[in-house]
Protein backbone atom coordinates (compact mmCIF):
# COMPACT_ATOMS: atom_id res chain seq x y z
CA UNK A 1 0.00 0.00 0.00
CA UNK A 2 1.13 3.56 -0.63
CA UNK A 3 2.52 5.77 2.11
CA UNK A 4 0.03 8.34 3.38
CA UNK A 5 2.88 10.28 4.91
CA UNK A 6 6.60 9.82 4.60
CA UNK A 7 9.41 11.58 6.43
CA UNK A 8 12.86 11.26 4.85
CA UNK A 9 15.87 12.24 6.92
CA UNK A 10 13.86 14.97 8.64
CA UNK A 11 15.69 17.22 11.10
CA UNK A 12 14.49 20.14 13.13
CA UNK A 13 16.75 22.55 14.97
CA UNK A 14 15.44 25.36 17.17
CA UNK A 15 17.67 28.32 18.08
CA UNK A 16 21.20 28.76 16.81
CA UNK A 17 24.82 28.27 17.88
CA UNK A 18 25.08 27.83 21.64
CA UNK A 19 21.33 27.72 22.11
CA UNK A 20 20.74 25.13 19.40
CA UNK A 21 18.25 22.42 20.28
CA UNK A 22 18.03 19.42 17.96
CA UNK A 23 14.39 18.40 18.29
CA UNK A 24 14.59 15.85 15.45
CA UNK A 25 17.64 14.20 13.91
CA UNK A 26 17.45 12.50 10.51
CA UNK A 27 14.09 10.87 11.17
CA UNK A 28 12.80 8.37 8.61
CA UNK A 29 9.19 7.35 9.05
CA UNK A 30 6.64 6.05 6.59
CA UNK A 31 3.00 5.42 7.49
CA UNK A 32 0.87 3.41 5.09
CA UNK A 33 -2.76 4.06 4.23
CA UNK A 34 -4.87 2.21 6.80
CA UNK A 35 -2.02 1.88 9.29
CA UNK A 36 -2.19 3.04 12.89
CA UNK A 37 1.24 4.00 14.20
CA UNK A 38 1.96 5.11 17.76
CA UNK A 39 4.99 7.23 18.58
CA UNK A 40 6.31 6.78 22.11
CA UNK A 41 9.11 8.55 23.88
CA UNK A 42 9.92 10.57 27.00
CA UNK A 43 9.17 14.29 27.30
CA UNK A 44 11.45 16.28 25.03
CA UNK A 45 12.17 13.34 22.73
CA UNK A 46 10.64 15.18 19.75
CA UNK A 47 7.25 13.43 19.57
CA UNK A 48 5.12 16.54 19.17
CA UNK A 49 7.60 18.18 16.78
CA UNK A 50 7.43 15.09 14.59
CA UNK A 51 3.65 15.39 14.50
CA UNK A 52 3.51 19.11 13.70
CA UNK A 53 6.09 18.67 10.92
CA UNK A 54 4.27 15.64 9.45
CA UNK A 55 1.10 17.75 9.57
CA UNK A 56 2.70 20.70 7.72
CA UNK A 57 2.10 22.98 10.73
CA UNK A 58 5.85 23.51 11.01
CA UNK A 59 8.71 23.29 8.52
CA UNK A 60 11.72 21.04 9.00
CA UNK A 61 15.29 22.34 9.03
CA UNK A 62 16.33 19.47 6.78
CA UNK A 63 14.90 16.48 4.93
CA UNK A 64 11.75 15.89 2.91
CA UNK A 65 8.12 15.24 3.76
CA UNK A 66 5.67 13.61 1.40
CA UNK A 67 1.93 13.65 2.07
CA UNK A 68 -0.13 11.43 -0.25
CA UNK A 69 2.89 11.22 -2.52
CA UNK A 70 3.30 15.00 -2.82
CA UNK A 71 6.57 16.51 -1.72
CA UNK A 72 5.67 19.41 0.52
CA UNK A 73 8.73 21.51 -0.32
CA UNK A 74 7.61 21.62 -3.96
CA UNK A 75 4.13 22.91 -3.17
CA UNK A 76 3.20 26.58 -3.09
CA UNK A 77 2.08 28.04 0.19
CA UNK A 78 -1.49 28.02 -1.09
CA UNK A 79 -1.36 24.39 -2.23
CA UNK A 80 0.12 23.36 1.09
CA UNK A 81 -2.72 25.12 2.92
CA UNK A 82 -5.23 23.30 0.73
CA UNK A 83 -3.55 19.97 1.37
CA UNK A 84 -3.61 20.70 5.10
CA UNK A 85 -7.32 21.58 4.97
CA UNK A 86 -8.45 18.68 2.82
CA UNK A 87 -6.12 15.80 3.53
CA UNK A 88 -4.99 16.09 7.14
CA UNK A 89 -6.99 15.94 10.36
CA UNK A 90 -5.66 16.84 13.80
CA UNK A 91 -6.68 15.65 17.25
CA UNK A 92 -5.30 17.29 20.38
CA UNK A 93 -5.33 16.35 24.05
CA UNK A 94 -7.74 19.17 24.93
CA UNK A 95 -10.16 18.44 22.01
CA UNK A 96 -10.11 22.07 20.66
CA UNK A 97 -13.83 22.09 19.83
CA UNK A 98 -15.47 25.48 19.25
CA UNK A 99 -17.69 26.13 22.27
CA UNK A 100 -20.33 28.12 20.35
CA UNK A 101 -21.02 25.32 17.86
CA UNK A 102 -22.82 22.01 18.36
CA UNK A 103 -21.02 18.70 17.79
CA UNK A 104 -22.31 18.35 14.23
CA UNK A 105 -21.48 21.99 13.45
CA UNK A 106 -17.93 21.45 14.74
CA UNK A 107 -17.54 18.39 12.53
CA UNK A 108 -19.02 20.11 9.46
CA UNK A 109 -16.88 23.22 9.87
CA UNK A 110 -13.72 22.06 8.00
CA UNK A 111 -15.86 21.15 4.97
CA UNK A 112 -17.72 24.46 5.07
CA UNK A 113 -14.46 26.37 5.32
CA UNK A 114 -13.40 24.49 2.21
CA UNK A 115 -16.45 25.73 0.30
CA UNK A 116 -18.78 22.75 0.66
CA UNK A 117 -22.47 23.75 0.90
CA UNK A 118 -23.78 23.77 4.48
CA UNK A 119 -26.40 21.09 3.86
CA UNK A 120 -23.93 18.71 2.19
CA UNK A 121 -21.34 19.35 4.91
CA UNK A 122 -23.87 18.65 7.63
CA UNK A 123 -24.94 15.38 6.01
CA UNK A 124 -21.31 14.27 5.77
CA UNK A 125 -20.75 15.27 9.40
CA UNK A 126 -23.80 13.30 10.55
CA UNK A 127 -22.52 10.23 8.72
CA UNK A 128 -19.14 10.38 10.46
CA UNK A 129 -20.80 10.98 13.85
CA UNK A 130 -23.00 7.94 13.27
CA UNK A 131 -19.91 5.82 12.56
CA UNK A 132 -18.47 6.94 15.88
CA UNK A 133 -21.72 6.16 17.70
CA UNK A 134 -22.48 9.84 18.38
CA UNK A 135 -25.74 10.41 16.49
CA UNK A 136 -27.63 11.20 19.69
CA UNK A 137 -25.03 13.74 20.79
CA UNK A 138 -24.90 15.56 17.42
CA UNK A 139 -26.87 18.63 18.51
CA UNK A 140 -25.15 18.99 21.89
CA UNK A 141 -22.68 21.77 22.64
CA UNK A 142 -19.16 20.88 23.79
CA UNK A 143 -19.90 21.78 27.42
CA UNK A 144 -22.70 19.18 27.40
CA UNK A 145 -20.35 16.38 26.30
CA UNK A 146 -18.09 14.18 28.44
CA UNK A 147 -14.34 14.22 27.78
CA UNK A 148 -14.52 10.92 25.89
CA UNK A 149 -17.44 12.16 23.76
CA UNK A 150 -15.64 15.44 23.04
CA UNK A 151 -12.58 13.57 21.83
CA UNK A 152 -14.72 11.34 19.61
CA UNK A 153 -16.29 14.48 18.10
CA UNK A 154 -12.75 15.79 17.54
CA UNK A 155 -11.90 12.51 15.75
CA UNK A 156 -15.04 12.86 13.62
CA UNK A 157 -13.94 16.39 12.69
CA UNK A 158 -10.46 15.07 11.85
CA UNK A 159 -11.69 12.41 9.42
CA UNK A 160 -14.71 14.13 7.82
CA UNK A 161 -14.56 14.52 4.04
CA UNK A 162 -11.67 13.05 2.09
CA UNK A 163 -9.10 13.24 4.84
CA UNK A 164 -6.76 10.28 4.79
CA UNK A 165 -4.18 11.30 7.39
CA UNK A 166 -5.04 11.73 11.05
CA UNK A 167 -2.47 13.10 13.47
CA UNK A 168 -3.23 12.86 17.19
CA UNK A 169 -1.15 14.36 20.00
CA UNK A 170 -1.83 12.58 23.33
CA UNK A 171 -5.53 12.11 22.39
CA UNK A 172 -6.25 10.12 25.56
CA UNK A 173 -4.10 12.21 27.91
CA UNK A 174 -7.05 13.83 29.67
CA UNK A 175 -9.27 10.75 29.77
CA UNK A 176 -9.80 7.86 32.19
CA UNK A 177 -8.73 4.38 31.02
CA UNK A 178 -12.06 3.24 29.59
CA UNK A 179 -12.78 6.52 27.77
CA UNK A 180 -9.23 6.41 26.44
CA UNK A 181 -9.82 2.87 25.25
CA UNK A 182 -12.99 3.96 23.42
CA UNK A 183 -11.04 6.72 21.69
CA UNK A 184 -8.36 4.23 20.62
CA UNK A 185 -11.07 1.86 19.32
CA UNK A 186 -12.39 4.77 17.23
CA UNK A 187 -8.93 5.48 15.83
CA UNK A 188 -8.65 1.78 14.94
CA UNK A 189 -12.01 2.04 13.20
CA UNK A 190 -10.83 5.10 11.27
CA UNK A 191 -7.65 3.31 10.21
CA UNK A 192 -9.60 0.24 9.06
CA UNK A 193 -11.63 2.65 6.89
CA UNK A 194 -8.38 3.57 5.13
CA UNK A 195 -7.17 6.52 7.22
CA UNK A 196 -3.48 6.57 8.17
CA UNK A 197 -3.21 7.49 11.85
CA UNK A 198 -0.18 8.69 13.77
CA UNK A 199 -0.73 8.90 17.52
CA UNK A 200 1.79 10.43 19.87
CA UNK A 201 1.48 9.06 23.38
CA UNK A 202 3.54 8.23 26.45
CA UNK A 203 0.92 5.68 27.52
CA UNK A 204 1.94 2.11 26.62
CA UNK A 205 -1.62 0.78 26.94
CA UNK A 206 -2.91 3.30 24.40
CA UNK A 207 0.11 2.70 22.16
CA UNK A 208 -0.61 -1.03 22.21
CA UNK A 209 -3.70 -0.41 20.03
CA UNK A 210 -1.35 0.51 17.18
CA UNK A 211 -0.19 -1.77 14.36
CA UNK A 212 3.32 -0.48 14.96
CA UNK A 213 4.93 1.42 17.82
CA UNK A 214 7.87 3.69 17.00
CA UNK A 215 10.20 4.72 19.84
CA UNK A 216 11.77 8.16 19.82
CA UNK A 217 14.70 9.23 21.98
CA UNK A 218 16.59 12.51 21.81
CA UNK A 219 15.03 13.31 18.44
CA UNK A 220 15.94 9.99 16.83
CA UNK A 221 13.87 6.94 15.98
CA UNK A 222 15.73 4.34 18.03
CA UNK A 223 13.46 1.34 17.70
CA UNK A 224 10.07 0.02 16.63
CA UNK A 225 7.92 -2.99 17.38
CA UNK A 226 7.98 -5.96 15.02
CA UNK A 227 4.89 -7.66 13.59
CA UNK A 228 3.52 -9.82 16.40
CA UNK A 229 3.50 -13.60 16.70
CA UNK A 230 -0.28 -13.52 17.25
CA UNK A 231 -2.35 -13.95 20.44
CA UNK A 232 -1.51 -17.68 20.47
CA UNK A 233 1.79 -16.67 22.02
CA UNK A 234 -0.09 -15.55 25.14
CA UNK A 235 -1.21 -19.08 25.87
CA UNK A 236 2.18 -20.72 25.69
CA UNK A 237 4.07 -20.38 28.94
CA UNK A 238 7.55 -19.10 28.28
CA UNK A 239 6.77 -18.08 24.69
CA UNK A 240 7.29 -14.48 25.65
CA UNK A 241 10.36 -15.10 27.72
CA UNK B 1 -11.21 -13.16 13.60
CA UNK B 2 -12.93 -16.53 13.45
CA UNK B 3 -9.76 -18.51 13.98
CA UNK B 4 -9.38 -16.70 17.26
CA UNK B 5 -12.71 -17.93 18.58
CA UNK B 6 -11.38 -21.25 19.83
CA UNK B 7 -8.33 -19.42 21.09
CA UNK B 8 -10.56 -17.08 23.08
CA UNK B 9 -12.43 -20.05 24.51
CA UNK B 10 -9.13 -21.68 25.45
CA UNK B 11 -8.10 -18.43 26.97
CA UNK B 12 -11.31 -18.09 28.91
CA UNK B 13 -10.80 -21.56 30.31
CA UNK B 14 -7.23 -20.83 31.30
CA UNK B 15 -8.44 -17.61 32.90
CA UNK B 16 -10.96 -19.49 34.97
CA UNK B 17 -8.16 -21.79 36.00
CA UNK B 18 -6.33 -18.70 37.22
CA UNK B 19 -9.42 -17.63 39.13
CA UNK B 20 -10.15 -21.08 40.46
CA UNK B 21 -6.55 -22.13 40.69
CA UNK B 22 -6.07 -20.43 44.03
CA UNK B 23 -7.13 -23.62 45.78
CA UNK B 24 -9.54 -26.46 45.10
CA UNK B 25 -11.04 -25.74 48.51
CA UNK B 26 -12.15 -22.20 47.66
CA UNK B 27 -13.04 -23.16 44.09
CA UNK B 28 -15.50 -25.80 45.40
CA UNK B 29 -16.95 -23.36 47.95
CA UNK B 30 -17.43 -20.84 45.10
CA UNK B 31 -19.22 -23.44 42.96
CA UNK B 32 -21.48 -24.39 45.90
CA UNK B 33 -22.29 -20.73 46.62
CA UNK B 34 -24.41 -20.89 43.41
CA UNK B 35 -26.62 -23.56 45.02
CA UNK B 36 -26.57 -27.23 46.16
CA UNK B 37 -24.79 -29.59 43.73
CA UNK B 38 -24.10 -33.29 43.29
CA UNK B 39 -20.56 -34.53 43.81
CA UNK B 40 -20.48 -35.62 40.17
CA UNK B 41 -21.77 -32.24 39.03
CA UNK B 42 -19.10 -30.46 41.08
CA UNK B 43 -16.44 -32.62 39.52
CA UNK B 44 -17.77 -31.96 35.99
CA UNK B 45 -18.13 -28.21 36.52
CA UNK B 46 -14.72 -28.01 38.06
CA UNK B 47 -13.20 -29.87 35.13
CA UNK B 48 -15.09 -27.94 32.45
CA UNK B 49 -14.19 -24.61 34.00
CA UNK B 50 -10.54 -25.36 34.44
CA UNK B 51 -10.16 -27.44 31.27
CA UNK B 52 -7.05 -29.35 30.50
CA UNK B 53 -4.82 -26.56 31.67
CA UNK B 54 -5.09 -27.87 35.20
CA UNK B 55 -5.00 -31.65 35.08
CA UNK B 56 -6.84 -32.66 38.19
CA UNK B 57 -6.90 -35.90 40.04
CA UNK B 58 -10.62 -36.63 40.40
CA UNK B 59 -9.96 -38.05 43.84
CA UNK B 60 -8.78 -34.58 44.91
CA UNK B 61 -12.29 -33.18 44.44
CA UNK B 62 -13.84 -35.83 46.69
CA UNK B 63 -11.04 -35.68 49.27
CA UNK B 64 -11.43 -31.91 49.43
CA UNK B 65 -15.24 -32.25 49.77
CA UNK B 66 -14.73 -34.66 52.70
CA UNK B 67 -12.41 -32.20 54.42
CA UNK B 68 -14.82 -29.33 53.82
CA UNK B 69 -17.59 -31.43 55.39
CA UNK B 70 -15.36 -32.38 58.33
CA UNK B 71 -14.62 -28.67 58.90
CA UNK B 72 -18.34 -27.82 58.80
CA UNK B 73 -18.04 -25.70 55.66
CA UNK B 74 -20.32 -27.90 53.54
CA UNK B 75 -23.08 -30.41 54.32
CA UNK B 76 -24.12 -33.49 52.39
CA UNK B 77 -27.46 -35.31 52.33
CA UNK B 78 -25.89 -38.67 52.81
CA UNK B 79 -23.55 -39.06 55.73
CA UNK B 80 -21.98 -42.04 53.95
CA UNK B 81 -19.42 -39.80 52.30
CA UNK B 82 -18.47 -37.75 49.27
CA UNK B 83 -19.87 -40.00 46.54
CA UNK B 84 -20.86 -38.80 43.03
CA UNK B 85 -24.63 -39.00 43.75
CA UNK B 86 -24.44 -37.07 47.00
CA UNK B 87 -25.82 -33.50 47.11
CA UNK B 88 -23.61 -30.90 48.79
CA UNK B 89 -24.73 -27.59 50.26
CA UNK B 90 -22.56 -24.75 51.51
CA UNK B 91 -23.06 -23.96 55.23
CA UNK B 92 -23.13 -20.47 56.72
CA UNK B 93 -19.61 -21.12 58.03
CA UNK B 94 -18.64 -22.08 54.48
CA UNK B 95 -20.11 -18.83 53.14
CA UNK B 96 -18.20 -16.92 55.82
CA UNK B 97 -14.98 -18.72 54.87
CA UNK B 98 -15.52 -17.90 51.17
CA UNK B 99 -16.27 -14.27 52.01
CA UNK B 100 -13.18 -14.07 54.24
CA UNK B 101 -11.01 -15.48 51.46
CA UNK B 102 -12.48 -13.04 48.89
CA UNK B 103 -11.69 -10.10 51.15
CA UNK B 104 -8.25 -11.22 52.25
CA UNK B 105 -5.76 -8.71 50.81
CA UNK B 106 -3.26 -10.22 48.38
CA UNK B 107 0.28 -10.53 49.65
CA UNK B 108 2.13 -7.63 48.02
CA UNK B 109 5.00 -7.26 50.49
CA UNK B 110 7.80 -8.21 50.52
CA UNK B 111 8.42 -7.50 46.82
CA UNK B 112 8.50 -10.56 44.58
CA UNK B 113 11.85 -11.59 43.19
CA UNK B 114 11.71 -9.48 40.07
CA UNK B 115 13.88 -10.82 37.28
CA UNK B 116 13.94 -7.59 35.28
CA UNK B 117 14.90 -5.44 38.27
CA UNK B 118 17.73 -7.85 39.04
CA UNK B 119 18.91 -7.77 35.42
CA UNK B 120 19.00 -3.98 35.34
CA UNK B 121 20.81 -3.76 38.71
CA UNK B 122 23.37 -6.27 37.45
CA UNK B 123 23.72 -4.51 34.08
CA UNK B 124 24.67 -1.30 35.91
CA UNK B 125 27.81 -3.09 37.12
CA UNK B 126 28.71 -4.87 33.90
CA UNK B 127 31.28 -2.96 31.83
CA UNK B 128 30.32 -2.16 28.27
CA UNK B 129 26.55 -2.55 28.66
CA UNK B 130 24.56 0.19 26.88
CA UNK B 131 21.87 0.65 29.53
CA UNK B 132 19.41 2.79 27.50
CA UNK B 133 19.67 0.24 24.69
CA UNK B 134 19.09 -2.62 27.12
CA UNK B 135 16.09 -0.87 28.67
CA UNK B 136 14.70 -0.21 25.19
CA UNK B 137 15.05 -3.86 24.17
CA UNK B 138 12.95 -4.85 27.19
CA UNK B 139 10.50 -2.00 26.55
CA UNK B 140 9.98 -3.07 22.94
CA UNK B 141 9.39 -6.67 23.94
CA UNK B 142 6.87 -5.69 26.64
CA UNK B 143 4.97 -3.34 24.32
CA UNK B 144 4.79 -6.13 21.73
CA UNK B 145 3.23 -8.44 24.32
CA UNK B 146 0.80 -5.63 25.21
CA UNK B 147 -0.12 -5.33 21.52
CA UNK B 148 -1.06 -9.02 21.50
CA UNK B 149 -3.22 -8.62 24.60
CA UNK B 150 -4.87 -5.53 23.10
CA UNK B 151 -5.60 -7.43 19.87
CA UNK B 152 -7.25 -10.12 21.98
CA UNK B 153 -9.19 -7.41 23.86
CA UNK B 154 -10.38 -5.81 20.61
CA UNK B 155 -12.09 -9.10 19.71
CA UNK B 156 -13.73 -9.73 23.08
CA UNK B 157 -17.50 -9.46 23.07
CA UNK B 158 -19.54 -7.89 25.86
CA UNK B 159 -20.50 -11.35 27.13
CA UNK B 160 -16.87 -12.25 27.83
CA UNK B 161 -16.36 -9.89 30.71
CA UNK B 162 -14.10 -12.33 32.61
CA UNK B 163 -11.66 -12.34 29.70
CA UNK B 164 -11.71 -8.53 29.61
CA UNK B 165 -10.93 -8.30 33.33
CA UNK B 166 -7.98 -10.67 33.11
CA UNK B 167 -6.62 -9.05 29.93
CA UNK B 168 -6.92 -5.64 31.65
CA UNK B 169 -5.04 -6.99 34.67
CA UNK B 170 -2.25 -8.28 32.43
CA UNK B 171 -2.10 -4.99 30.52
CA UNK B 172 -1.87 -2.93 33.72
CA UNK B 173 0.77 -5.29 35.12
CA UNK B 174 2.96 -5.05 32.01
CA UNK B 175 2.32 -1.31 31.66
CA UNK B 176 3.64 -0.86 35.19
CA UNK B 177 6.89 -2.55 34.14
CA UNK B 178 7.15 -0.29 31.06
CA UNK B 179 6.65 2.74 33.31
CA UNK B 180 9.34 1.44 35.63
CA UNK B 181 11.68 1.16 32.61
CA UNK B 182 10.80 4.75 31.59
CA UNK B 183 11.49 6.05 35.09
CA UNK B 184 14.74 4.05 35.30
CA UNK B 185 15.81 5.51 31.97
CA UNK B 186 15.08 9.05 33.16
CA UNK B 187 16.77 8.51 36.53
CA UNK B 188 19.93 7.11 34.96
CA UNK B 189 20.01 9.97 32.46
CA UNK B 190 20.12 12.45 35.32
CA UNK B 191 23.13 10.78 36.93
CA UNK B 192 26.55 12.31 36.32
CA UNK B 193 28.29 10.42 33.51
CA UNK B 194 29.97 7.26 34.68
CA UNK B 195 31.02 4.05 33.14
CA UNK B 196 29.37 0.81 34.02
CA UNK B 197 31.22 -1.22 36.59
CA UNK B 198 32.32 1.81 38.58
CA UNK B 199 30.61 3.70 41.35
CA UNK B 200 30.83 7.44 41.94
CA UNK B 201 33.83 8.33 44.09
CA UNK B 202 33.14 8.45 47.79
CA UNK B 203 29.94 6.45 47.65
CA UNK B 204 29.85 2.87 48.70
CA UNK B 205 27.86 0.64 46.41
CA UNK B 206 24.71 -0.59 48.10
CA UNK B 207 24.71 -4.33 48.06
CA UNK B 208 21.59 -6.27 47.16
CA UNK B 209 21.14 -7.66 50.69
CA UNK B 210 21.32 -4.11 52.07
CA UNK B 211 18.65 -2.94 49.62
CA UNK B 212 16.63 -5.98 50.56
CA UNK B 213 16.88 -5.20 54.27
CA UNK B 214 15.86 -1.60 53.66
CA UNK B 215 12.79 -2.60 51.68
CA UNK B 216 11.91 -5.36 54.10
CA UNK B 217 12.17 -2.71 56.85
CA UNK B 218 9.12 -0.98 55.40
CA UNK B 219 7.11 -3.91 56.59
CA UNK B 220 8.09 -3.71 60.22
Amino acid sequence: MSAAVELRQVSKVYGSNSTEVHALREVDLSVRTGELVAVMGPSGSGKSTLLTIAGTLEEPTGGDILVAGQELARLSRQDRARLRRRSIGYVFQNYNLLAGLTAVENVALPLELDGVKARVARAAAMEVLANLDLTERATRYPDELSGGESQRVAIARAVVGERRLLLADEPTGALDSLSGETVMRMLRLASSDGVACVVVTHDAQMASWADRVVFLRDGRVVDQTLPGPGPDSLLMPGANA
Amino acid sequence: MAENLSLRLDYQISILSIILGMSIRHALLALLSEGPKYGLQLRQEFESRTGEVWPLNVGQVYTTLQRLERDGLVESEDAAGAGPQNVFTITSNGSDELDKWLRMPPDVVPPPRDELVIKVLVAMRVPGVDLPELLQAHRRHLVQVMQEYTRLKSEITEGEVEVSLVVDAELFRIEAIVRWLDTTDARLKRLPARTAGTTPAGTAPMSAPRVGRRIAGVRR
